[in-house]
């Protein structure tokens, strides 16, 4: 399966703050356990929300929201997407990456909706095109 | 946390680390099923340990030296191997302090060297070629993908008792040859890298083979494949021209797996690359194959591309295009005409002929099908007389295509495959 991993940060706190070259080492060394094991799909820390934008849909309308934001909350300081067999695995593997931030950090982790939940959904579709002209040919 | 959590949290955190904690034993103990059978009995201290104690900081290096421990008193009690191993318990035996917790600083800052290189010998050592693929795939499955006999068996259509068997005949020659589980180096690392990526694209192709009917195990080996892939091109040298094969494996299986979800319709009926809805092609796969394909092609430059590198390329033609008109059919075909040459076969000239059809018009296709049509393997299979009716119906010759239809339709054994060329037949009366 694979899982969004959300890493976590209250902006304003001294969690904003870049982290130490000792941590990023740390980081970058989890992360390259986590890609020899086979696990990291994909990854990336994001930039501050002053560098960000929100768009809000409300009505008919939109409004556009430049950063940075004020309000104290949770924002998403990066994001992990990995493979693995389960829930236990991914929070295993969660639980063991350095800890980068001084303060209090959350790291979230969300499952994918992969192709078996959609079968349901996808069963009510009208039958896909097929027996065109030429097809079955087995050119991959 | 219930005690049943704790257990799942460190089951969970065992199996991240069995594959290394076996390979690193086997390096010590010369035996992958002792290896195997003391990560086992560390999983047990653990559990009887750590909900009272917490998993360590270092689960890892705690675990290998509770396993160190148990190999010291395994080899001390079998006297018949004392003798054998002296030198092994002597340079256990000198590790500074054996307890969990004291030693496991010295013992990470080691494992941190050399596990990688540990895990891959372990990979080498499973894919030895002197085992059958099927004992090979069954071995790496079990060791390092930590599954159990009865998932392989269920993977592979077979029954547990025949898997277990193989594994341990595995193990006994691995045994016998007196492995010593290290990564081969230079010129015998290349020579032995092909039966590794063997194993790992005949696990992918079984789970691909599985149908949404299936056993879960089974769609689930293309995970496994591509973790073991993904894992290899992590281990392997970055810079060792060899390692161009890998990731174009790793691409092949990325791209190939992007459309799993698109290839079969809701009533389960297979669906021809041509007629997917690429809407559900998965892009993170795509682009992820398309990443290795690029390493792997700056790699291999000077090397003209092996075949997992060329047929990665030719994924990533029908990967790129967004709708099938878009496909870069010369492209193909001249791909085609290089994988002949490196990896010679009835199919993949049969493929060529098609690829040469769709982009240079179906006479360029029937001049190349006909150079093959003797060939034996491809005697009675129907891909080619379907293959050749397809060319003939777009050159007008209907009378000639509908009899390579019906030929065609008396060879497939697959019911929807036979509905589906005789339909073809009856089309060529349709027209003029």
């Amino acid at each position: 399966m694979r899982v969004m991993v959300f890493i976590k940060a209250t902006e304003g706190s001294k969690n904003a703050e870049p982290p130490t070259m000792e941590a990023f080492e740390a980081m970058e060394k989890f992360t390259e356990e986590l890609v020899n094991a086979g696990v990291m799909v994909a990854g990336a820390g994001l930039k501050s929300t002053a560098e960000s934008k929100r768009i809000v849909f409300d009505g008919p309308g939109h409004t556009i929201i430049d950063g940075p934001f004020t309000e104290a909350r949770e924002i998403v300081a990066g994001f992990s997407i990995w493979e693995v067999k389960d829930m236990d695995e991914a929070v295993a593997w969660a639980t063991r990456g350095p800890k980068v931030m001084s303060g209090r950090s959350e790291i979230e982790i969300r499952p994918f909706i992969e192709a078996a939940d959609m079968a349901e959904m996808l069963s009510l579709e009208p039958e896909a095109p097929q027996g065109g002209t030429r097809g079955k040919l087995g050119v991959a | 946390m219930t005690a049943g959590e704790t257990h799942q949290a460190i089951e969970a955190t065992f199996r991240i680390e069995r594959a290394r904690l076996i390979a690193g034993l086997a390096r010590v103990v010369r035996n992958v099923d002792l290896a195997e059978e003391l990560a086992q009995d560390a999983l047990v201290v653990a559990l009887a340990e750590w909900p009272k104690s917490g998993v360590p900081a270092n689960p890892g290096a705690w675990l290998m030296a509770v396993a160190k421990r148990r190999a010291i008193d395994a080899l001390r009690r079998d006297k018949m191997l004392r003798r054998k191993h002296e030198e092994i318990v002597r340079e256990l035996d000198s590790a500074p302090d054996e307890t969990p917790g004291g030693a496991a600083e010295a013992i990470a800052a080691a494992m941190d060297d050399d596990l990688g290189d540990e895990l891959l010998g372990l990979i080498f050592t499973a894919c030895h070629p002197m085992l059958s693929p099927e004992a090979r795939a069954a071995l790496t499955l079990r060791v390092v993908g930590g599954l159990t006999t009865d998932e392989i068996a269920r993977a592979f259509l077979s029954n547990e008792a025949t898997i277990a068997q193989r594994i341990v005949r595995a193990k006994k020659a691995i045994a016998k040859a007196g492995s010593t589980f290290e990564t081969p180096r230079g010129a015998e690392r290349a020579a032995r890298l092909p039966s590794v990526l063997e194993v790992v694209y005949l696990i992918f192709n079984e789970g691909y083979a599985a149908t949404a009917g299936d056993d879960l195990v089974r769609p689930a080996l293309c995970l496994e494949a591509q973790r073991l892939g993904r894992m290899l091109a992590g281990l392997m040298p970055e810079n060792a021209p060899e390692t161009a094969e890998v990731l174009g494996l790793l691409a092949l299986m990325e791209i190939q797996a992007s459309r799993l979800t698109a290839r079969t319709g809701p009533d389960g009926a297979f669906i021809p690359l041509t007629e997917q809805d690429r809407a559900r092609w998965d892009q993170l796969l795509i682009r992820r194959g398309l990443d290795a394909l690029a390493r792997a092609e700056a790699l291999g430059k000077d090397l003209g591309g092996g075949p997992y590198v060329l047929q990665a390329a030719l994924a990533a033609c029908h990967a790129r295009a967004r709708r099938a008109a878009d496909t870069d059919w010369p492209r193909i075909a001249g791909l085609y005409d290089r994988l002949r040459v490196v990896a010679p076969s009835p199919v993949v000239d049969l493929n060529r002929a098609i690829a040469h059809s769709m982009a240079f018009g179906p006479e360029a296709g029937l001049r190349l099908v006909d150079e093959i049509a003797d060939a034996a393997a491809l005697r009675h299979y129907a891909p080619l007389p379907a293959a050749r009716g397809d060319f003939l119906f777009r050159a007008g010759r209907l009378a000639e295509a509908r009899a390579e239809f019906e030929a065609a339709a008396a060879l497939t054994r697959n019911g929807r495959e036979r509905a589906f060329l005789l339909a073809r037949a009856d089309a060529c009366d349709g027209k003029p």
